[in-house]
């Protein structure tokens, strides 16, 4: 899950400018810590050497050079983080070869959904993707807020209930990749890590097809029992019988997903965060 | 009758708070029971709890700051052991109790350690720096302070009775809402910052009014000490983001009480409004606590430099740039929502913008050093300490300011190394600083320079060897609050970081033996002058510590570094031999408003909490009874006779001539 070994052009670029912004600042970070350390030892009461000069306590060329080169710094990573900004915007189309792929993510409590409305399938806690392809990720919560993150494909996104958030990646390097949620979202929270297989553009279909035979079929009803609270531990998947689902989910036509069921007069909730363990 | 409030609110089957309750529990009945028994309980009541001395209520401001650090420190062990040990299990702690702990440490360390400890520094210092008696309104001082105490008594009660929140410590909805945390743990959270932000918000009204207000003859704006001017705009921010706190938990409180929807999933609600505005509070914060810190350095650097601060109008330029701008960032902490790339980039440079004024501050450090004759006290260990570190926590600081690189940074444990980094390496290197700089001051002995070294090293190595491996973790994409988690790659680094926390133990343990030390060989640490430093402002000029009126005659001042000038001034003429003729002088009485008032807050906080309707009705009408009769009262004022007067300053008058005509003599 190494940030500075990209498996995507999202995370690459993401992670140039997280070392180049570093190396700018290092420029004058550097010097300054060795300015720090040097004129505080050099001036101790205890060296004679050093010449006391009690009056030295203003200058117009200091102020104006320690005025200038933090500005200057700024500038230059103003215009780094302007151009960055734009360029790597999450909803950014990330050209790919072939056609994109449609993916839309649902953050439960606490799993990750993955419907492929195309293709007519889900997964839960594993997400599938062909190398190369642009990935389109319409991302929403069934409850409380989440984050979708992939460190080695780049940017993460909120993910939000009544609400429907974007992101455009891709991966490049067949393999296996870790996901995270990276906004606490509960007691469940920290087993919200899910499996990214990168397959090939080729496998990817045969995949699908073997997918789609799952005899698990992922409706409105089926949905309404995944999203209670609790951990899933396998990695299921289904055959999705409406491709409208998501929509259904972020218009909140299914209405949010429960919190801790029971609750004692002393105000502990009694379930939930005993699901957790 | 009771309310939600039965048996079951406390944890039987959970031994770790119980016995930690219990501990805490007999620990505070031992010290009353002392109290009583010595005797001492009409000289506390008399003198500290009804105090309304704002020296007396800086130094109660700090203590509770110093108790809160040692149980928001114990989070912070119990945290990192279990990060240690619960890679691929589930460590010792269950998520439940563990997300209370990391939830109720920020919330600590922030409102009940960082606040009140900056609040307690300004509250002692700031009156003597102006050359002033007393804050501007000495009454509402002690109601601030025991309002705060009584935030940090519903916290701590939470610990036995109930539970804390398991939300984080800025409790985001829906997850606090009523649906997803039905327990009692957010309602301790909100009316604990409730009751506290009022105290928080008077302290700063008072402050900002002392200094527009309340400064001796000739003190004008651009004399006044570095720390007087952090203090203003740190308290500014106080009156401007506070009440957004308020008001915002208050819409969540709304929520949870009577079905209000203002963040709720359903029926229009917007966790998004929350996000915003709790941040239009959470930004301005952190500038509230690390200002006060930089007016902290700034006199550190320059007394222990032997030279008057470098660049002073560039100084007070910076710093009121950094109150102006700090309002107008708060986007940078959820960049990650998705609000497009012209919001992200306009709040990202917004944000880098502060690095100018802050970059600058350093800078003019560097040079007050420049050409000093520097003598390493420990205020200025930790000072030269901050400055490095600092920068660090600066670099990174604008390395999420960046937007492409905080879409990888954000909420990661990069993020929470970085703000650490700024918080411990600035506002509790600051807070630190000051206590050894001005307790001389506040009790007229100083601290053991031993103790209180090893102390710094070992905070210094410790925060070095805790944060620095947090920072690759989250650069390993290890998200923040993990209970547990299974990559093998996360592991050594949170085993550094629990070692790193074990070496930061140890410097806290210095601190306290620093203290004991100090206390013990108070006779040979004793202060006569009142000038333990050579110090430069005013606070300085008065006996340490100081009369409660503080100085016999408001001084006259003719410049920056009003005291400098009068010790030099002094020298070439020495001093007029002639008895001063001294003057009655009016003070306020002491009065028990503030701890009456939030006793009856604490009733209804915890009340409030639990559904108990009727003595929330009962608190509500006490505390409101208190201020009437308060507002009613006869006599607010007495009056010390010039004999009084006199007497209390001739010694003082005598041990600071010998001083000054000794070093004429060198």
């Amino acid at each position: 899950m190494n940030l500075l070994d990209p498996q995507g052009p999202v995370a690459a670029a993401n992670s140039t400018i997280l070392v180049d912004s570093v190396f700018i600042m290092l420029v004058i970070v550097v010097p300054t810590i060795f300015a720090i350390l040097a004129f505080a030892f050099w001036f101790r009461a205890s060296n004679p050497k050093a010449r006391y000069q009690p009056d030295f306590v203003y200058s117009g060329r200091v102020e104006m050079v320690v005025w200038s080169i933090p500005a200057l710094t700024v500038i230059l990573l103003g215009g780094v983080a302007w151009i960055g900004s734009h360029q790597l915007d999450p909803a950014a189309p990330v050209p790919g070869t072939g056609s994109s792929m449609r993916i839309q993510a649902v953050s439960l409590d606490w799993k990750w959904l993955f419907i492929y409305p195309d293709q007519r399938i889900a997964t839960v806690n594993t997400l599938t993707v062909p190398a190369g392809a642009e990935l389109n990720f319409q991302l929403t919560s069934s409850s409380v807020m989440n984050t979708f993150f992939i460190p080695q494909l780049g940017s993460m996104i909120y993910t939000m209930n009544g609400m429907v958030t974007r992101l455009n990646l891709r991966a490049d390097n067949e393999g296996k990749l870790q996901g995270i949620s990276a906004h606490f979202s509960g007691d469940g929270f920290p087993d919200m890590m899910f499996d990214v297989n990168v397959i090939s553009a080729l496998a990817f279909p045969d995949w699908v097809a073997s997918t789609a035979k799952s005899d698990v079929v992922l409706n409105e009803d089926s949905y309404k029992k995944l999203m209670q609270q609790g951990i899933e531990r396998g990695r299921p998947t289904y055959r999705l019988e409406d491709p409208r689902l998501f929509d259904l989910i972020a218009t909140q036509h299914i209405p949010p997903g429960p919190g801790p069921e029971l609750m004692s007069d002393a105000g502990r909730p009694h379930s939930g965060g005993h699901d957790a363990r | 009758m009771l309310g939600k409030l039965d048996w079951s609110a406390i944890p039987f089957d959970q031994p770790i708070p119980l016995v930690a309750g219990a501990v805490v529990l007999v620990a505070i009945l031992a010290v009353l029971i002392w109290v009583v028994v010595k005797g001492h309980l009409p000289y506390l009541w008399h003198e500290w709890i009804t105090s309304v001395d704002h020296k007396r209520i800086g130094v109660m401001y700090i203590l509770l700051a110093s108790v809160m650090l040692l149980r928001g420190g114990s989070d912070a062990i119990m945290m990192r052991i279990q990060q240690a040990v619960a890679y691929q299990s589930q460590g010792y702690l269950p998520p439940e109790h563990y997300n209370q702990i990391f939830s109720a440490h920020g919330t600590i360390m922030i409102f009940f350690v960082a606040m009140p400890f900056v609040i307690g520094l300004m509250n002692l210092v700031v009156p003597l720096q102006l050359g002033v008696r007393d804050v501007a309104f000495p009454t509402l001082n002690s109601v601030g302070f025991w309002l705060t105490a009584t935030g940090a008594l519903l916290v701590n009660i939470s610990l036995v009775v109930g539970e804390f929140a398991r939300t984080g410590w800025l409790a985001f909805p829906p997850l606090s809402g009523l649906s997803y945390s039905p327990g009692v743990g957010v309602d301790y959270y909100a009316w604990s910052l409730q009751i506290s932000g009022v105290g928080t918000l008077v302290a700063g009204i008072n402050l900002v009014t002392t200094v527009l207000k309340l400064r001796t003859r000739g003190m004008n704006y651009l004399r006044m000490p570095m720390f007087c001017w952090t203090t203003l705009a740190s308290n500014l921010l106080i009156v401007a983001a506070f009440p957004i706190l308020t008001a915002t938990l208050a819409m969540l409180l709304l929520d949870r009480y009577l079905g209000f929807h203002f963040f709720t999933n359903e029926a229009g609600g917007n966790v998004m409004m929350f996000m915003n505005l709790i941040w239009a509070w959470g930004h301005p914060e952190v500038y509230i606590l690390v200002l006060p810190a930089f007016g902290i350095f700034s006199e550190v650097v320059s007394t222990f430099s032997g030279k008057a601060l470098f660049g002073y109008r560039s100084m007070v330029l910076a710093t009121m740039a950094i109150c102006v701008v700090s309002f107008m960032v708060w986007l940078h902490h959820f960049f990650t929502m998705g609000a497009g790339p012209d919001v992200n980039a306009i709040f990202g440079i917004a944000s880098m913008i502060i690095a100018i004024p802050t970059g600058v501050k350093i800078y003019n450090w560097l040079f007050t050093m420049y050409g000093g004759r520097i003598r390493f006290a420990t205020p200025m260990l930790w000072s030269v300490g901050f400055m490095v570190t600092f920068i660090i926590g600066g670099l990174t600081g604008v390395l999420v300011a960046v937007p492409p690189a905080d879409f990888m940074l954000h909420n990661s444990m990069f993020l929470v190394a970085h703000f650490h980094n700024v918080i411990i390496g600035g506002v509790l290197f600051g807070a630190f600083a000051g206590f050894e700089y001005w307790f001389p001051k506040a009790f007229g002995f100083r601290l053991d320079e031993r103790w209180g070294k090893a102390a710094f090293w070992f905070t210094f190595t410790g925060f070095y060897v805790t944060f620095m491996p947090l920072y690759i973790a989250g650069m390993l994409g290890m998200t923040r609050r993990l209970q547990h988690y299974d990559v093998a790659a996360w592991r050594p680094w949170m085993i550094v970081a629990a070692v790193g926390m074990a070496v930061l133990t140890i410097g806290v343990i210095c601190q306290i033996m620093q203290l004991v030390v100090s206390i013990r060989n108070r006779e040979a640490l004793r202060d006569r002058t009142g000038d333990p430093w050579d110090g430069r402002s005013l606070e300085w000029a008065t006996s340490s510590p100081p009369p409660v009126f503080n100085f016999a005659f408001n001084p006259d001042v003719r410049g920056e570094d009003a005291y400098w000038d009068m010790k030099i001034h002094a020298r070439q003429q020495s001093f007029e031999h002639e008895e001063p003729e001294y003057q009655d002088i009016e003070m306020p009485r002491n009065s028990p408003t503030g701890f009456v008032c939030a006793f009856f807050a604490s009733i209804m906080g915890f009340a409030l909490i639990w559904h108990i309707w009727w003595m929330v009705i009962l608190g509500g009408i006490g505390a409101f009874a208190t201020f009437v009769v308060f507002a009613w009262r006869d006599h607010d004022e007495y009056v010390i006779p010039a004999a009084e007067v006199a007497h209390i300053d001739r010694v003082n008058l005598e041990e600071r001539r010998s001083l000054v005509s000794m070093a004429g003599a060198v």
